[in-house]
């Protein structure tokens, strides 16, 4: 069977949809940055559908994924390390504890 | 490849060895060594600062183009590397304090590599050179606003601020992809010019500028995406803030011009103008009506960078030699002038702890000079005559009306209205300081030998800059003989 480029960007949306959704909606530090990491894996599935697709020709897409997927690597770690901070301050990963400065 | 081509990246490449000798340093050295750190690593940026202002850009692309510094870019880099050498005298009092002093080589690497991206980002002639070099741009930046460990703010604003960048990069990424799929295969800023002007109008491509515009204007702090700023800049440490506020915003700005008028300026310049027309509008306007009820100096300034970064903004929609030129001299004159404020700012904190604009009742009486220097950055930043601030003003406002259209005339009207308004409040600190007949909470404070420089460098730089021809021209010389930023091409 040959699916066309279309069924391959319906996922994409959907990852990207439930990415905004999830680091809107929810309240723990981890699965906001599971959320975010869906957003990223969703521009990064878009780049290389295009270029398969599309331009079949050239790696631009490919490479520029590669790089992607290192800079959401390094995105995750630091953050990571920050929610470690959070946590030995106020002792769990709740954002209804890290508040006080509002306004 | 040839190694050639590492020469022609000047600037970089002294910022990236100014790096690997502290690096080196900070690793390889005694305790007793450890003590020269920061005097080191201060002169040899001082050094790299005068270095890069003497240097002449070769302007020539290197790595298939990916990458260009010419006059332009250059003049760019040596304007936020005084603003990064101010940065550093400004903490070094604060790394060598016992808070921070176990970490200080970590300090001064991170703000070195952020540095690097910067340069990276605003030389970029391709859309993956760009990408990584705003990503090191804005990751270390993250650990250096959760410096202060021990403190919660930090953290809480260390948190605010990476899943802030995190989101808004990710909508970049999507963004791009979109232009990807109408790019023909290729990210490079001039091919992307060509397809984008030979291609039919799409609606994808207008959703891709807003994403683009997004994901920049988190990094400016415009206003829909400025919801981070006020906490994250109440939160880092003084010096960090000062950094946030200034040089990262000053390289965002030149790399959004570079790449909204050289990539889609020739055909979707109606889309984007409009949407940065609205952008502006309400970053000037949002900006000035919350600072005037801050009462933190910190949130104050936050407030403030925000409405600066509208009127920032208004070179990208004058565009031209005319607008780059003077988007660079107002960043120019907002490095000295922002600076010069958190100078005080630091100063005042790291000593008595006062960060409240009521403690600064009466500061005249006990800290002439601390007070004198806050009213010049006051004055030139609200845009009072003699100062510089007056005079990059009235160079950004021209350089918009010189297009002759009435939608951008009426902008200009929004921008002079909110300039009365910021008067308001900008002179709300200086009346604290010079008029309020309280007696004054800080006691007389000794600045320091590296606060000292920092502090008369601002002055020179608010008194002089405007009345000194000579800048306005180093910058206007750099866009005219710059081949590649403005190199719109017309289908």
């Amino acid at each position: 069977m040959d699916l066309s480029m279309l069924w391959y960007l319906v996922p994409s949306v959907i990852m990207l949809v439930c990415g905004i959704y999830g680091f809107m909606t929810r309240k723990n530090l981890i699965a906001i940055l599971i959320s975010l990491e869906l957003m990223l894996n969703s521009a990064d599935l878009n780049f290389v559908i295009f270029n398969r697709y599309l331009y079949p020709g050239s790696m631009e897409g490919m490479i520029f994924t590669l790089f992607a997927i290192a800079l959401a690597a390094a995105e995750t770690a630091i953050a990571i390390a920050i929610i470690i901070n959070i946590y030995r301050a106020v002792g769990n990963t709740d954002i209804n504890e890290v508040k006080q400065m509002r306004f | 490849m040839t190694y050639s081509q590492f020469g022609h990246m000047i600037p970089e490449m002294i910022i990236l060895g100014i790096f690997i000798v502290v690096f080196l340093f900070d690793t390889f050295s005694n305790e007793k060594g450890k003590k020269l750190l920061t005097p080191l690593t201060t002169i040899l940026f001082g050094l790299g600062t005068i270095a890069i202002w003497v240097t002449p850009a070769s302007g020539e692309a290197v790595f298939g183009g990916m990458y260009v510094n010419d006059t332009a870019t250059n003049a760019i880099k040596a304007i936020l590397n005084i603003g990064v050498f101010i940065v550093l005298l400004q903490a070094a009092k604060w790394v060598n304090s016992d808070d921070a002093i176990v970490r200080k080589g970590e300090f001064y690497e991170l703000l070195l590599v952020t540095v690097f991206g910067m340069y990276l980002m605003v030389s970029a002639r391709h859309f993956l050179i760009f990408i990584i070099g705003l990503e090191s741009a804005s990751l270390p930046l993250a650990a250096l606003v959760a410096f202060n460990k021990s403190k919660y703010e930090s953290n809480e604003a260390a948190i605010k601020y990476i899943m802030t960048a995190v989101f808004s990069s990710a909508i970049l990424l999507v963004g791009l992809s979109f232009i990807y799929a109408f790019s023909g295969g290729s990210l490079y800023f001039d091919d992307l010019a060509v397809t984008i002007s030979q291609g039919q109008m799409s609606g994808l491509l207008i959703v891709a500028l807003a994403f683009m515009i997004a994901g920049i204007g988190f990094k400016l702090s415009l206003v829909p995406f400025h919801l981070w700023t006020a906490d994250v800049y109440q939160g880092a440490p003084t010096a960090v803030t000062s950094f946030l506020s200034v040089v990262s915003k000053g390289a965002a700005a030149f790399a959004f011009f570079v790449i909204f008028t050289q990539c889609f300026g020739a055909v979707y310049s109606d889309a984007w103008e409009w949407m940065m027309y609205g952008v502006i509008i309400l970053t000037i306007t949002v900006g000035n009506l919350f600072a005037i009820r801050q009462k933190n100096m910190k949130r104050f300034m936050a407030f403030s960078s925000i409405s600066q970064a509208g009127y920032i903004m208004l070179g990208v929609m004058a565009g031209e030699t005319l607008g780059l030129s003077a988007l660079m001299f107002y960043v120019f004159v907002y490095v000295v002038s922002n600076l010069g404020a958190f100078l005080v700012i630091n100063t005042i904190e790291e000593q008595s702890g006062y960060l409240s604009m009521d403690d600064y009742n009466g500061l005249h009486k006990t800290n002439p000079w601390l007070a004198f220097t806050m009213t010049l950055a006051m004055f030139s930043l609200a845009g009072i005559p003699p100062f510089a601030g007056f005079f990059s003003k009235i160079l950004i406002f021209t350089s918009v009306t010189s297009t002759n259209s009435w939608a951008l005339y009426m902008l200009v009207l929004v921008a002079l209205i909110n300039t009365i308004i910021s008067l308001y409040y900008y002179l709300l600190v200086v009346k604290a300081m010079w008029i309020s007949s309280d007696e004054p909470k800080v006691a007389a404070l000794k600045t320091f030998r590296c606060e000292k420089v920092g502090l008369w460098l601002c002055v020179a730089g608010i008194v002089f800059f405007g009345l000194v021809p000579y800048i306005y021209q180093y910058c206007y010389d750099a866009v005219v003989n710059s081949i590649k930023v403005l190199d719109v091409i017309v289908p």
